[in-house]
């Protein structure tokens, strides 16, 4: 008998989308438990103590924490599509460009959006660079074809994929381009081909959902914040 | 025939030895390439032109592999031998998530804690560096290394830790750990260092004080000019 699978997390988060995106993939029925906004469960605090973040995967309730780790776990424990791919120097081209986009995007993204401070322009350009990087990687890593992962996607499009909504969301609050056709053709085409998967298509945030979280999201924060003693 | 094995490093970076160890361990033989970091040379930059950082993999005519962690898991994945990460997927899970904190948590609040004048700041980075360090031997409990009763991809990782416990506390003068903290810890850094594989590609412990003694003064510049900006 399999052993029931629960995330923890927050529907607009990149990092927890990415693990729903890579459940779904491989046909893994899961319960889905959505944080309270701006306040941490007793349940995500006690699986995930180190962090205290989002996503925490509980498989048979042992915790796992970390997306790319826990990317990499279902990949390993259930059956069905691989994500990573099989040739080892590939999955190392996945891993080192997931990392890559994990770092200059994230921060950046948030900054556009106004969740943390900083200059907006700055952090466009910081993202537009990291893009035109992935966009040459989309080229070597398909070989071209549809996906990062060749003929169906797999692990840095689940990962690169995850940050499309916030594109969106960031463009339309910062009114800065971030996913440009003109200068990121391939990634651009790509984008939508990803948001059209059936694995993808019901998870993917809509940026206007987003941009409407974001301003939840920091009216909370600042409610706690001025709860503090 | 097998294809070439050459790793791009640097003396002394604890980046660079969990590469070698790697391959130690998997019976690899590899060309070591040594790079003076402030003078990089054109293979280096040609093959790592996105972070200009070592070890860099080359193996065969592959493209380079790059990001130490990352090296260790193609190593384990392309070559024959004893496994280096665990075999089970969940333990497996636990080892990427701690080494995921070391690179994260551990890397930066020691090297702060080591390198800064003022001591206000100082304290604060010391404070991070010890939490981190309780949770770290945490996971010692019960076992001879991190991997079990042999070292293993997430000894790898840690051995920055190694490095800053014994070396860089001599070069210093400074030991982040008191005589009676973190046993679990202080024990796993000699065993660590004195385990036969690793012992053959770590210089001799007098060399490594003497390299890092002799950049003493340029690390403390950086390391302060970096906190002015913080």
């Amino acid at each position: 008998m399999s052993e029931p699978v629960v995330v923890v997390g927050g529907w607009a988060s990149p990092f927890v989308t990415r693990v729903c995106i890579a459940l779904k993939l491989k046909g893994v029925e899961y319960e889905f438990l959505q944080e309270a906004v701006g306040r941490k469960s007793e349940l995500l605090l006690r699986s995930n103590p180190v962090h205290k973040k989002m996503p925490v995967l509980l498989h048979g309730g042992r915790p796992v924490c970390e997306s790319l780790v826990i990317l990499q776990y279902v990949d390993e424990v259930f059956p069905g599509s691989s994500i990573l791919p099989a040739d080892p120097y590939h999955r190392a081209v996945h891993r080192f460009w997931a990392e890559y986009a994990d770092a200059k995007l994230h921060t950046a993204l948030r900054t556009m959006r106004g969740m943390v401070g900083g200059d907006k322009a700055d952090a466009a350009e910081q993202v537009s660079a990291a893009l035109r990087q992935l966009e040459d990687a989309l080229a070597e890593c398909s070989g071209g074809k549809p996906y990062f992962g060749g003929d169906d996607f797999g692990f840095l499009d689940i990962v690169v994929g995850s940050y499309i909504g916030w594109f969106g969301a960031a463009e339309k609050i910062a009114g800065l381009r971030v996913l440009d056709e003109a200068s990121t053709p391939r990634l651009a085409a790509w984008a939508a081909r990803f948001c059209a998967h059936e694995a993808v298509r019901d998870l993917m945030p809509d940026a206007d959902r987003l941009v409407e979280f974001g301003e939840v999201l920091r009216a909370a924060l600042a409610a706690n914040a001025s709860c503090r003693p | 025939m097998a294809e070439p094995v050459k790793l791009i490093g640097t003396f002394g970076s604890p980046f660079v030895h969990r590469a070698e160890v790697a391959l130690r361990l998997k019976g690899v033989p590899y060309e070591l390439i040594l790079e003076d970091l402030t003078n990089k040379s054109e293979l280096l930059l040609r093959h790592n032109p996105i972070h200009k950082s070592v070890p860099v993999l080359l193996h065969g005519d592959r493209p380079a592999i790059c990001e130490s962690l990352l090296i260790v898991e193609y190593i384990d994945e392309a070559f024959d031998g004893p496994p280096l990460l665990p075999i089970d997927p969940y333990d497996r899970a636990m080892a990427r998530f701690w080494a995921q904190f070391i690179e994260q948590k551990c890397a930066k609040p020691f090297w702060m804690a080591l390198w800064l004048n003022d001591g206000d700041k100082r304290e604060v980075f010391v404070k991070e560096a010890k939490e981190n360090m309780a949770l770290l031997e945490s996971r010692l409990h019960g076992k001879r290394f991190f991997a079990g009763d042999t070292v293993g991809y997430l000894d790898f990782a840690a051995c920055g830790l190694a490095l800053v416990l014994g070396v860089l506390a001599e070069v210093t003068g400074l030991s982040l750990v008191g005589e009676d903290e973190f046993p679990l810890l202080r024990r796993w850094a000699d065993d660590y260092t004195s385990e036969e594989t690793v012992k053959a590609c770590l210089p001799p412990r007098e060399q490594l004080v003497a390299h890092f003694s002799g950049k003493k003064d340029r690390i403390k510049l950086a390391v302060n000019a970096m906190a002015c900006q913080m």
